[in-house]
């Protein structure tokens, strides 16, 4: 046999691609995700200080040269704090995300792939985890639990979770009448094949910017629980519990709850406008 | 209505540095029709959107003369143009499916084209929307104006769309691919609706990639590959006097001009030779009986397959024609054993294969037997799972035919050295490949598991001819060499007559005719069989003139969309 193929060939393949421009925005949203990532992992890149050493003279010493962003009411470096602190909030953020992924997957599974009987099922009760205030949720957490660190992950991945399962059960049910899901079972794979090897990674394929996303607003929420005095216990240095204990300093004492707020709102910033800019690189390429 | 004569000289389209259409040439008369022919990628489309300066973003046209009566078609502002647009020069979209808003009835969209231009009052307009949809064919105006294009029919959609592009009685009408995706019945009463505004005294420009279909229309003919024209003349001398070797393999590439058994595509020599029904073959698939029965939205309970009895024999091609909404893709399904039945059986190898109530066969009993039956598609590329390449895709096919994964890249350079592909694809992905290649690809994976079965639904409807010729070529080798047995599936006549040994015509569910495929092409019995053979459009060298068939009163309305409901029923 020779290789022999008369094919008209299609449209002149299109090289000319757009120069490849990494926008202003996204490349500084990507630099500053970077550092806060080596900051979870290696904060004593960043700070050589002890986040936890008290040192009552120096209390309340606004930032300068000895302490970049200043000290709090024991004379802990804020700054310490801040980049000590990245760790535990990304953790948070992302094991939140992690939590409500796993349960949207299920209940997403459940409603796209199982009778009407089921996924009516499923759709009240994200409908009831919807009309139920997340914070309400959250308290109702640590009023069993107690408040930690394991308890605000939870909540925080329980109050995401539903917008994640409507997402996963409608891409599900998109991706179940594909051609390829009928071309599989025609070739006679196994159904559980199939969910796994085709039908999830598909259906999750356009959920991977939303998670992007939505690391950064988990990492907002747990803040917001640790505010509140739910989350992790003072004197840990995490964001939300920093903001929390600089509160009744904020009249004198700005910078208590300027720099981890800064830090709140640049991750997420960071986060959403990364995020934006995967999709936009992403949606080049499929479809 | 005004009578100009349209004039091309030295047309050159050029998309940044990249020619597309090189040195057209071409006068069209008042009153004459003119084909414009090639295959995908030849330019064909971008020549008649560059004369109603349409080329598209990036385009640089570029002529020595393009000139519309006096009007000169290089020199005017968007503003003219806009004029120029519908008033002038009518155009006809490829896809009446996408060129209609859903969301608005057909009735506004003709109005909209008569607004924009200020033609008339208020009363008047309205009145002149149903006179054009009157012109055009569609039954019962009034009624249809008001529905959406969703509610229409291809054919009737197809004609609102010609109704708007000659809602202001432009003397030239051009006309890219309007009847391409559509029945052979509903085509030819297309043809018949622009021979009448050709007789109307309209100058038509009509693009295609059939020659068979403008035959019944032009005058004459520029045949386009690559952007150039390979071949400019009269339709008759194009026709019985080819000069140059690309129209010839055009001609050559038409199936229904070709017995089966012989070559479509140059090249090699014929594998296969010319057969009738072998009843000494052991029977595969067996089909008794089948029925299928889904509840419309109305709650209505439609029978989409009523009583199909098949029998598919070691070696042989069963052919199943009929048009869209005729039940055979739910055949297909049935067969494959993707849908259970409402009525009858299928038996596969003498095993049950699929049933329903008692005779209800699990999908567990079917999977041992999985490996001896596939499937290829109309669309390859939706069958194909996007995060995938052509080696991924066939390795997953492998994998069911148990196939360890050390072994497996051999066989997939093997597999697609027998679908006559180059090996270095198996890295690509499929949205890489032509259209043709990705049909490859598709019996590639088809072929993976040695079936005896392979079920073809529409695998040739999305191609060019001439690609098109190939694959059914293709198949015919491999059906020689692995001795496979095809259930194919088309609404082409002229292909299910190429790759037939029987034919089953179906119609609202039901056979209406089963036969050899000699005897049927030869003495069709039933009558709508008859008329779907008379809908084909043939080289007039075959003698036979096009018989516009009557519209039938179901092919108005869109009684439903088989591939929308099967979905809602997996």
């Amino acid at each position: 046999m020779s290789d022999l193929i008369l094919e008209s060939p299609a449209l002149p393949l299109r090289t000319q691609r757009r120069p490849r421009r990494i926008r202003l925005g996204a490349s500084l949203a990507i630099g500053f995700l970077t550092l806060v990532i080596v900051a979870a992992l290696a904060p004593q890149l960043f700070a050589h200080g002890d986040p936890l050493a008290i040192v009552p003279r120096d209390a309340f010493h606004p930032p300068g040269w000895a302490h970049w962003f200043g000290t709090d009411q024991s004379g802990r470096d804020i700054y310490s704090r801040v980049i000590h602190g990245a760790r535990l909030s990304l953790f948070v953020g992302l094991a939140a995300t992690a939590l409500a992924m796993s349960i949207a997957i299920v209940l997403g599974l459940l409603g796209g792939l199982g009778g009407l009987r089921t996924d009516r099922g499923v759709g009240w009760l994200l409908e009831i985890l919807f009309a139920f205030p997340s914070l309400v949720l959250a308290l109702l957490f640590v009023a069993i639990f107690g408040s930690g660190i394991g308890p605000l992950i939870i909540a925080t991945g329980l109050g995401a979770a539903p917008g994640y399962a409507r997402m996963v059960r409608g891409q599900v049910l998109a991706v179940r009448n594909a051609g390829y899901i009928e071309a599989a079972r025609a070739l006679g794979h196994p159904t559980r094949r199939i969910i796994w090897r085709q039908l999830l990674p598909n259906a999750m394929r356009p959920l991977i910017v939303t998670l992007t996303m939505g690391v950064g607003q988990a990492i907002v929420w747990a803040s917001a629980l640790s505010f509140l005095g739910l989350g992790a216990r003072p004197p840990t240095p995490e964001w939300g519990t920093m903001l929390s204990m600089g509160r009744d300093f904020i009249a004198n004492a700005w910078w208590l709850t300027f720099f981890p707020g800064l830090f709140i709102v640049l991750t997420t910033l960071s986060t959403t406008v990364a995020g934006r800019y995967l999709q936009q690189r992403l949606e080049g390429r499929l479809t | 209505m005004s009578h100009k004569t349209l004039i091309v000289e030295g047309l050159s389209v050029e998309f940044a540095g990249q020619n597309v259409v090189r040195n057209l040439s071409f006068t069209l008369e008042p009153g004459k029709t003119l084909a414009l022919v090639g295959e995908s990628g030849s330019g064909k489309s971008v020549t008649a959107r560059s004369l109603i300066g349409l080329a598209g973003e990036g385009a640089q046209v570029r002529a020595r003369r393009l000139q519309y009566g006096d009007l000169d078609l290089l020199a005017l502002s968007d503003r003219q143009w806009r004029r120029v647009r519908g008033k002038d020069i009518g155009f006809v979209l490829q896809d009446a499916l996408v060129s209609l808003d859903p969301l608005r009835p057909v009735g506004k969209e003709i109005l909209e084209v008569l607004q924009t231009h200020g033609w008339g009052d208020r009363a008047s307009r309205a009145a002149r929307v149903l006179q054009l949809l009157e012109r055009v064919g569609v039954p019962e105006p009034a009624l249809r104006a008001r529905q959406r294009s969703g509610e229409l029919s291809g054919g009737l959609r197809q004609r609102a769309l010609i109704a708007s592009a000659l809602a202001l009685d432009p003397g030239l009408v051009i006309a890219d691919e309007p009847t391409t995706a559509l029945d052979a019945t509903v085509q030819a009463q297309i043809l018949g609706v622009l021979q009448a505004i050709k007789a109307q005294g309209s100058s038509l420009l009509i693009i295609s990639h059939d020659l068979a279909v403008v035959a019944q229309l032009a005058d004459e003919v520029l045949v386009l590959q690559h952007g150039e024209v390979v071949e400019q003349g009269s339709m008759h001398q194009v026709l019985t006097a080819p000069r140059h070797p690309y129209t010839r393999s055009l001609l050559d590439a038409v199936p229904a001009e070709h017995e089966r058994g012989t070559r479509l595509s140059p090249g090699q020599p014929a594998a296969t030779l010319a057969r009738a029904p072998r009843l000494d073959q052991p029977v595969l698939l067996h089909a008794r009986g089948l029925g299928k029965r889904y509840v419309g939205p109305d709650q209505q309970v439609r029978q989409v397959v009523d009583g199909v009895d098949f029998e598919l024999r070691a070696g042989q091609t069963l052919g199943i024609v009929g048009e869209s909404g005729s039940g055979k893709t739910t055949v297909a399904r049935m067969a494959l054993g993707l849908l259970e039945t409402d009525d009858g059986q299928v038996r596969f190898l003498d095993q049950p294969w699929n049933g329903s109530a008692d005779a209800r066969v699990a999908e567990i009993q079917r999977r041992a037997l999985r490996r001896d039956i596939s499937v290829i598609y109309q669309d390859p590329l939706s069958s194909f799972d996007p995060r995938w390449s052509v080696g991924q895709i066939l390795a997953d096919a492998l994998d069911v035919a148990g196939i360890a994964v050390p072994d497996q890249a051999p066989r997939i350079r093997h597999l697609l050295q027998q679908v006559r592909l180059p090996a270095e694809l198996a890295t690509r992905r499929p949205l890489q490949l032509s259209g043709g290649q990705r049909q490859r690809v598709a019996i590639a994976r088809a072929i993976a598991s040695n079936p005896k079965v392979i079920v073809c639904d529409e695998p040739v409807s999305a191609l060019d001819v001439s690609v098109q010729a190939q694959v059914l070529d293709l198949l015919a080798d491999l059906q020689a060499e692995l001795g496979l047995a095809y259930l194919f599936i088309s609404h082409d006549l002229g292909v299910i007559r190429h790759v037939s040994d029987e034919v089953l015509v179906m119609r609202h569910g039901q056979v209406v005719e089963h036969a050899p495929v000699e005897q049927l092409f030869e003495s069709p019995q039933h009558p709508y069989t008859q008329r779907l053979l008379g809908a084909v459009p043939r080289l007039p060298s075959a003698g036979v003139a096009l018989q516009v068939p009557p519209l039938e009163p179901e092919n108005a309305v869109l009684l439903f969309d088989e591939s929308r409901l099967w979905k809602i029923a997996i």
